[in-house]
């Protein structure tokens, strides 16, 4: 093998770092957070009460399920609980 | 379920698996395309470390919703890659930096895309070698260690791993050329 290849090869290895832990972790948890955010939801549908406190603060709700409160997690809670 | 290490099982196969909600292929299937999301993010759009963690989020939770909408399971990577493409486009225009999303840019963007294209052929081969060149392929050129740190960590002598290095980016390019000859890198 030539060390022009190596280099190559080097090179293109080189241009994929991991990514941030945390952020692997949190897409992988994106399942169980969906599991979580339905069962939300659907107790938010079933009580305007409850419904009312969630959308007064998503960020607070979501956590109170175990779940990282990402920007991502809160826009989709909040189209889910839109009117 | 999965059942076989990640680098054995091929995209369509980790796809059907994340179909059927088996978590082991889904978390394979973040594990595999982190690396390709996160760099496309910021090396081709060059977004901050926030907005490309907001891309990256937005990226898989696209995908765990679409999953069912892929027309061809061995296309997972260049469907995240577009997806991928597309949020960072989306979140540029939101923000309203539009001197970044004009044509040369997004073609430069392109360009830097089909390197990574390039390298996440690579990186297929990669994940089929043994774990000891996995492991110090990896430590060398994706984490930049050094002889002395890649030594230490893994109990062997400084002065062998280049030697290591140099065999294991033989066996990696062996691997390639066998598996997919129009992946292997060019040699200018």
């Amino acid at each position: 093998m030539s060390t022009s290849n190596e280099e190559r090869l080097g090179e293109l290895l080189r241009l994929l770092p991991e990514a941030p832990t945390g952020w692997v972790t949190a897409a992988q948890e994106l399942p169980v957070a969906r599991v979580e955010l339905d069962a939300l939801v659907e107790r938010a549908e079933a009580d305007a009460a409850f419904r009312a406190s969630v959308v007064a603060d998503l960020e607070v709700a979501i956590r109170a399920t175990g779940v990282e409160p990402s920007p991502v997690v809160v826009e989709h809670l909040r189209k889910r609980l839109s009117p | 379920m999965i059942s076989a290490p990640d680098g054995e099982l091929s995209d369509a196969q980790l796809v059907a698996g994340c179909r059927k909600g088996d978590p082991a292929a889904w978390n394979a299937l973040v594990e595999r395309f982190s690396r390709y999301v996160s760099a496309i993010a910021t090396q081709a759009f060059r977004l901050s470390e926030h907005d490309a963690e907001d891309v990256f989020q937005d990226v898989f939770a696209k995908t765990y919703e679409r999953l069912g909408s892929l027309r061809s399971d061995d296309a997972i990577r260049p469907w995240i890659g577009q997806l991928t493409r597309n949020c960072c486009l989306d979140l540029l225009r939101s923000s309203s930096r539009v001197v970044l999303v004009e044509e040369p840019e997004e073609r430069i963007a392109d360009e830097v895309i089909a390197k990574l294209d390039e390298a996440m052929a690579v990186r297929t081969s990669l994940a089929r070698l043994s774990p000891e060149c996995q492991e110090v392929l990896d430590r060398f050129f994706s984490r930049d260690e050094s002889y002395r740190t890649i030594g230490a960590a893994l109990g062997i002598p400084a002065g062998t791993i280049a030697s290591r290095i140099s065999r294991c980016l033989g066996h990696l390019r062996t691997h390639l050329e066998g598996r997919n000859p129009a992946a292997a890198p060019s040699s200018e």
